[in-house]
């Protein structure tokens, strides 16, 4: 296939390999280094898309990231949407398609790696054109350590694009020889296909390097796809260059309509002429270089039209050379052409008033309004900007700390400028953090003639009748115009941030690179005010769309969170048990036999509790060890009840409150020692709580001798429980006295379990007769299937959390978090008897005689006994006192906190936080449930072994 | 990101950090000599100024040592920071915390 419009001798693509692509579903070739754009271009394919709302035909308007139409999706290998076809690299087997507006998203799993960099330096410089070039290297000397990122397969930036020459040679030549030294350099990094897209506190640059997406189906599959880096640097030297803004008039979205700067790009990157027949329309300066490379390069010049009456005669001189009429105070009015533009409409343009149109022949219309700088990163920064007459654009102001900006992002536009200002920047940069030496030679770009200054245009006025601005494009992307700006001002919106959100201006992919600034330009127009009060809009980050597969990195999947398994786990699994999340942890749920549903299953593990001997996994209670002379005091003060007259060998339940009164955690305590106590807390709240007493400790009584130790891992911890535990115990702990009076409820023993040191407390979460088995983690397994062998001959059967909770419930122990809410104090829940009435002072004992903490009416845990003893009450279910649901607002009495089918009590059953609950016990309250009300009776929260009998016995 | 120096460990990022609220709000030496107003100022109420404020934070992901610190509630930056039980610093050595931060910073 012919590429007719390649220019011979420009480019950097390499033209000895070719590539084939399909677009639209025409197949088509380009070369290592094109982009998607430029090879499109080079087959003379200026339409991509039509636009979202208006579906008018749209092209390239740019040549980099700043693109506002031009999305694509790729089809081939992998589907993504949305990306700019001027940063797609071109590869072997591209299948892609324009886009309006809208991609979609792949159904597929995306199967490449994403990952993160974690990097710190001295100066981070962001742009590897002139100025950041000549920054790090400056930096780079001094011995600092450097980072350099750019966007490009390859450093140079602008330079890329141009033709100029410093110190005689091509400019690349330069660049090829500062990266060469750059690269000999241990402490320098320089990271291409690299962009910055966001400045946060303290130096912190987030950048997204894509290391494989140029290679397509080829890239490797062990390398990341894309990673993003976290730079921490001590300096940041800004050197992002600018973007050309371009003017709005009548028809100015048509394909073939470019940026002045851009088609330069084309040609002298890629080798490519994005037309035949060209006309210009300029504002400034810099688009003069664009018209008479591209006249050199082939493409007729038709006209140049200068917005401007004073036009510097050496450009008038060098377009005569080459037969280039150059229309001073003229300007483009409008446009013809459906698919590509066909013609300019062209005019004088003095004192505000056209003059009268002739049209002008032509298959590409460059346009150039001036230049932005670009700042998003050094705004993000919380860098201000000021507006600049001059050029018509907003340049850095007052710099934050640590942070700079050089080049062409502070508003520097010659070649030599931008060289100083990036060693300048550098210097400055070394000079804050101490660095010395740093010096460069700068090289010297070809002379260049005075300029005249730019004349600063927003808007061509609409010669139509419609002058209303309504096919004045400003965001090509969000299909918004010069009438929707106005419309937005006409409703009296005053700020650009407003007139942005109305107009959805500047909020696509683009970010308005190329539409915000003269949003604010036109607005100013429209309120009479000066732009520079006015402001622009506030740029924030990301500066450029990124995946959040990339922001994910390898934390996805299994990464996503840890998982914690206790030591038993793989024999849970093993027997098929089904697992519940508590926290981070896995806990088996119940363990089904072949064919049980859960209630089946459940119902049958309660019943070998009651009944037989059942055993759980109780590992994830979190423990901490309390050591040290004062820990009885510590202990103290922070439970309800007396823990420092624990005695060796004893154990003692116990709730810890807030100083607010309410119930934060229970659990058990033993006392290992004179100096040492073992504390249980709820497999949730292990780390809070351990954080809890260590804030007390460190903050309020730093004077207290104590240590703390969270060892909830060191322990497999397994609850025994059921009338013929004791006889289980005694078969696998031989030297252990089991009866009753040699090891009663709420003591503990050191002995030994299967051959293994065990430590064994008798306590009981289940109301059962009931001992915990506790042992080193290493030797859990070992000991779990010994117990399970041990109690063959008894039918043990194992237990997950739910048959855990419905024994519990039966008993009344509350789930600190699931029956309270961090409004229940212990008098709430019952239990009065854990609260000390001896100790002078706990945390939260103060506040249990707080007049609200006295109320009457507070809400108290209860039972409920649905009068249907099979209806099972959803947890959290609201509670009522009428059968018939009065009109809202209803009153609520309370709510169910958990809810049971008990093998023990034949029914179901459930436990509530009620209003004045206490003094209800016999009533009959309603809960609301499927549109009708179910009758349920306040009973006392225990329901099952009130005496206590079976667990002391 | 921000960074916190953590009096013990450094510079370290925030997240590594848990916030502990006002600083230098002491549990009340007779909690039953207070009436209830008194109390509920204790346990509820705390202050919220714009500008410098004293503050407790503790390095939770790291040496889960409890500090001090002064924080601009304005600008996010934290003027000094200091021990659990040290004196509030006053805007002079202020600068001096902050210099000791710098020169704690040299050293690494």
């Amino acid at each position: 296939m012919s590429t007719p419009h390649r220019a011979p001798g420009h480019g950097r693509v390499d033209r000895a390999t070719t590539l084939s692509f399909t677009f639209d579903g025409t197949a088509y070739t380009g070369h290592p280094g094109d982009t998607l754009a430029s090879a499109l271009l080079a087959h003379g394919v200026h339409h991509v898309a039509d636009s979202i709302k208006h579906g008018r035909p749209r092209g390239f308007l740019a040549a980099g990231a700043e693109e506002p139409n031009a999305l694509v999706q790729i089809e081939v290998p992998f589907p993504e949407p949305m990306l700019t076809a001027t940063t797609v690299e071109l590869y072997d087997g591209l299948v892609a398609r324009g886009l309006s507006g809208q991609g979609r998203l792949s159904t597929e799993p995306d199967t490449a790696r994403y990952d993160t960099m974690h990097a710190h330096c001295d100066v981070l410089v962001v742009g590897a054109g002139p100025a950041g070039l000549a920054a790090a290297l400056t930096a780079a000397r001094s011995g600092a350590r450097v980072i350099v990122v750019d966007e490009l397969p390859e450093p140079g930036g602008s330079l890329l694009g141009a033709q100029e020459l410093l110190d005689g040679a091509p400019a690349t030549a330069w660049v090829d020889a500062v990266v060469a030294e750059l690269g000999g350099l241990a402490d320098v990094r320089i990271l291409t296909r690299t962009t910055a897209f966001g400045h946060y506190d303290d130096g912190l640059v987030l950048a997204l390097e894509k290391r494989t997406d140029h290679l397509g189906a080829a890239a490797p599959a062990h390398v990341s796809r894309q990673r993003i880096w976290r730079i921490r640097s001590r300096q940041v030297v800004y050197a992002t260059g600018a973007y050309e803004r371009p003017v709005a008039f009548d028809n100015n979205d048509r394909p073939g309509i470019m940026l002045a700067g851009s088609a330069r790009t084309y040609l002298n990157r890629f080798g490519v002429l994005p037309g035949q027949r060209a006309v210009l329309f300029t504002t400034n300066d810099s688009a003069y270089p664009a018209a008479l490379e591209l006249a050199d390069a082939g493409v007729e010049i038709a006209a140049v039209l200068d917005a401007r009456e004073e036009v510097p005669e050496h450009w008038r001189t060098a377009c005569a050379e080459r037969g280039i009429g150059v229309r001073a105070g003229h300007v483009v009015t409008g446009t013809s052409g459906i698919e590509r533009v066909t013609r300019a409409h062209v005019a004088a343009f003095r004192d505000g008033r056209l003059g009268e149109r002739q049209g002008v022949d032509c298959d590409l219309l460059l346009v150039s309004g001036g230049w932005n700088p670009a700042v998003a990163l050094f705004s993000q920064a919380r860098g201000t900007l000021r507006y600049d007459a001059g050029i018509g654009a907003f340049v850095p102001d007052r710099a934050p700390d640590g942070v700079r900006t050089a080049g062409s992002a502070a508003g520097t536009f010659t070649l030599s400028g931008c060289l100083a200002d990036g060693a300048d920047a550098a210097r400055q940069a070394l000079s804050a953090i101490g660095g010395t030496g740093g010096t460069i030679t700068l090289p010297t770009p070809s002379p260049l003639p005075d300029g005249a200054p730019t004349r600063v245009l927003w808007r061509v006025p609409s010669p139509q009748d419609a002058e209303d601005g309504s096919v004045q494009f400003v965001d090509l992307q969000r299909d918004a115009t010069v009438a929707d700006v106005l419309r937005a001002t006409g409703a009296g919106l005053r700020s650009v941030e407003h007139v942005k959100r109305y107009t959805t201006i500047g909020t696509a992919h683009d970010q308005g690179r190329t539409s915000g600034v003269m949003t604010s330009g036109i607005v100013a127009e429209a309120l009479g005010v000066d732009v520079a009060d006015l402001g622009t809009m506030r740029l924030r980050p990301p500066a450029l769309p990124v995946a959040f597969a990339a922001l994910a990195g390898r934390n996805r999947g299994e990464l996503f969170d840890p998982v914690r398994v206790t030591a038993l786990h793989p024999w849970h699994v093993e027997q098929g048990a089904l697992f519940e999340d508590v926290g981070q942890w896995k806990r088996p749920w119940y363990y089904p036999r072949p064919g049980e549903t859960m209630e089946e299953a459940v119902l049958r593990e309660c019943r070998a509790a009651r009944t037989g001997v059942a055993m759980m996994d109780g590992s994830t209670l979190g423990k901490i060890n309390v050591q040290g002379p004062d820990a009885g005091v510590l202990l103290d003060r922070l439970y309800t009840n007396l823990m420092s007259t624990l005695k060796v060998g004893r154990v003692r339940y116990g709730v810890m409150c807030g100083v607010d009164g309410m119930a934060i955690d229970d659990g058990t305590v033993i006392r290992v020692a004179e100096q040492e106590f073992l504390l249980t807390t709820t497999t949730g709240n292990a780390a809070k709580i351990f954080e809890w007493m260590e804030e007390w400790l460190q903050t309020e009584w730093p004077e207290l001798r104590v240590h703390l130790t969270s060892v909830t891992e060191h322990w497999v911890t397994i609850p025994l429980v059921g009338p013929r535990s004791r006889d289980v115990l005694a078969l696998v702990a031989p030297e252990l006295d089991v009866d009753n009076d040699s090891f009663p409820f709420m003591s503990w023993k050191d002995t030994t379990v299967a051959g293994v040191e065990a430590r064994v407390c008798r306590i009981s979460f289940s109301g059962e007769l009931a001992y915990e088995v506790n042992v080193p983690a290493w030797y859990g397994i070992t000991v779990w299937k010994a117990l399970v062998a041990a109690g063959d001959a008894f039918g043990l059967t194992t237990y997950g959390t739910e048959t855990m909770h419905v024994l519990r419930a039966e008993k009344a122990y509350p789930i600190i978090g699931q029956d309270t809410d961090g409004t229940v104090t212990p008098q709430d829940l019952g239990m009065s008897w854990v609260v000390s009435k001896k100790k002078p002072d706990f945390v939260g004992k103060r506040s249990f005689t707080r007049v609200e903490n006295q109320r009457e009416d507070r809400k108290q845990l209860v039972g409920l006994l649905p009068v249907d003893e099979h209806v099972l009450l959803p947890e959290g279910a609201q509670i009522i006192s009428t059968s018939e649901i009065p009109a809202p607002p209803v009153p609520m009495l309370g709510h169910v906190t958990s809810s049971y089918r008990s093998d023990a009590l034949r029914r179901t059953f459930a436990l509530a936080l009620v209003r004045s609950g206490t003094r209800r016990i016999g009533e009959t309250l309603y809960v609301p449930l499927d549109g009708r009300t179910v009758p349920v009776t306040v009973t006392e929260p225990v329901l099952f072994d009130k005496e206590g009998a079976r667990r002391d016995g | 990101m921000q960074l916190i120096t953590c009096p013990w460990c450094g510079d370290r990022e925030e997240i590594e950090f848990h916030y502990g609220g006002q600083a230098h709000v002491a549990y009340p030496e007779n909690p039953y000599a207070l009436d209830d107003e008194q109390w509920a100022q204790y346990v509820f109420f705390r202050d919220n100024p714009k500008g410098p404020f004293a503050e407790r934070w503790v390095h939770s992901a790291g040496c889960r040592r409890w500090f001090n610190a002064l924080r601009d509630t304005v600008t996010h930056e934290f003027l000094a920071v200091y021990e659990i039980g040290a004196k509030r610093p006053t805007p002079e050595n202020t600068a001096s915390a902050a210099s000791t931060a710098q020169s704690q910073e040299a050293r690494r």
